[in-house]
């Protein structure tokens, strides 16, 4: 299967954003992959709220079944949440877990006025009623593959797939 | 000799000491307290992690702020949490330890929390407890007081970052002091070159040179150049004991004055475990002064309490 290129979906989503992307916007990263993109997107867009990372590994939903994660980071939102105008970023829209955690945590720092989500690639199989406003390209994926954000050492981004480990 | 602590895929299961812990499951736990730190820092405090859980602190000692701190760290992770004063209720009724524990497992308990006067009570209630319960030591006779070890070390990296060029002085009651013994652990596994302890022979573990540790009897000279003094409480019940001639004789040699802070480097931090006695093991500009990080401990300890237990119960 042919991936698109990364470097163009950002370029493109960061058009997309542009409209939105006002004074009060702010703008959210998911680790790992949503959050280099934010952070790219950040300075491209010139926003002047201070960027934000979500590591939602306290609001997974599933640790009572694989426990706490092995590399948590702390979140880090250096902003004002109530009544602000959000743009949550991640790189893979899937089964929608990861976004119903990340906007949990989120109202768990204040009341956003909205959130609006951006993703590089929605990549199908939802299993929660979730929705991306913005995205980078449309894959139809088999479950067992497993598509993935690289960033090289001078930033560039790009997609690769693996087979999914079976445990 | 299996690790009662670890289970089969070598995951915490148990926080019974320090001792024997590998130094990746250390560092797993300060990592962790980091992002429990921020947590502190937000609006609304509390992570979803623990929801539904029933954490029982099982306190046979008496301890106000260690009990307290528990219960804030398994409420900020939406646990359910049951405070029990033992020594008052069943014990003195006749109920042995084990039935007790057995009564609230039958509650539906998913961890228990046991500070306890003799040493290896959390080790026979952790080899009692069915698989699915986790027990946390918060203090076990003389033995080991792992959270506070651990504790202690989140505050020192987070002043001092690297463990690997440091020197630490625990000044005090060596001899009785559990947390004393889970600070050695620590520092040791984390690698921190030179471990001085402080104290006069009477307060002193025979041949606890063997723990890797420097002794000095002199407290100005155990001072020079170390990065960060720890002060042990010393227990007003000891005094009565031969083992002391007076607190004043005592405050004279081993209190922790300002003139006796000057000989550490300059940016050295202070500890201590609390509660402090003012006037007894250390003085009052040193435990109020720009140096003293005890309120922060404090504050990190709930954090660190935090990471033990979400570490645990996904285990």
């Amino acid at each position: 299967m042919q991936l698109p290129d990364a470097e163009q979906l950002v370029n493109q989503l960061i058009a997309q954003l542009r409209p939105l992307a006002g004074p009060g916007t702010g703008l959210v990263g998911i680790r790992s992959g949503g959050a280099w993109l934010a952070e790219r997107m950040h300075s491209a867009l010139g926003l002047t709220t201070p960027l934000g990372t979500l590591d939602i590994s306290f609001y997974r939903d599933d640790f009572s079944r694989i426990g706490l994660h092995p590399a948590v980071e702390p979140s880090n939102i250096p902003f004002e949440v109530d009544g602000c105008s959000i743009i949550l970023v991640d790189d893979v829209l899937y089964t929608g877990r990861t976004v119903r955690a990340a906007m949990n945590e989120l109202f768990d720092y204040g009341r956003p006025a909205s959130i609006h989500l951006a993703v590089l690639v929605d990549r199908g199989g939802r299993e929660l009623p979730i929705a991306a406003q913005s995205v980078g390209a449309r894959l139809a994926l088999l479950p067992e593959q497993n598509i993935q954000l690289n960033q090289d050492s001078s930033g560039r981004f790009s997609l690769s797939l693996h087979r999914v480990e079976e445990n | 000799m299996e690790n009662p602590q670890l289970n089969q895929h070598g995951e915490l299961r148990h926080l019974l000491s320090i001792e024997g812990l590998p130094a990746g499951i250390v560092r797993h736990i300060l990592d962790t307290a980091e992002s429990f730190v921020a947590v502190a820092e937000r609006e609304v405090k509390k992570v979803p992690l623990l929801r539904g859980k029933a954490i029982f602190n099982l306190f046979f000692e008496n301890s106000t702020r260690t009990r307290t701190t528990f219960e804030i760290a398994a409420k900020r992770l939406s646990a359910d949490v049951v405070n029990l004063n033992i020594g008052a209720s069943s014990q003195s009724k006749g109920e042995t330890l084990l039935d007790t524990v057995d009564n609230l497992a039958a509650m539906q308990a998913d961890m228990f929390i046991v500070r306890h006067g003799q040493s290896g009570a959390s080790h026979l209630i952790a080899r009692h407890v069915a698989p699915h319960i986790h027990v946390i030591n918060a203090g076990d006779g003389r033995h080991a007081h792992p959270t506070q070890g651990l504790l202690d070390m989140f505050t020192i990296r987070r002043y001092k970052q690297d463990f690997t060029r440091l020197r630490v002085a625990i000044v005090g009651d060596v001899l009785h002091s559990r947390v004393a013994r889970s600070e050695i652990h620590a520092l040791n596994v984390l690698g921190v070159p030179e471990i001085r302890v402080i104290a006069p022979k009477t307060l002193l573990p025979a041949e606890v040179e063997q723990m890797g540790v420097h002794v000095y009897h002199d407290m100005i000279k155990g001072l020079k150049d170390v990065d960060a003094v720890i002060m042990l409480r010393l227990q007003n019940e000891r005094m009565r004991g031969a083992l002391l001639p007076s607190a004043h004789e005592y405050y004279k040699y081993y209190g922790f004055t300002k003139d006796k802070l000057a000989h550490a480097k300059p940016d050295a931090i202070v500890m201590h475990p609390g509660p402090m006695n003012r006037g007894i093991e250390i003085e009052s500009g040193v435990a109020d002064g720009g140096q003293s990080v005890i309120l922060p401990q404090v504050t990190f300890g709930i954090a660190v309490r935090m990471a033990v237990m979400s570490i645990l119960a996904g285990s």
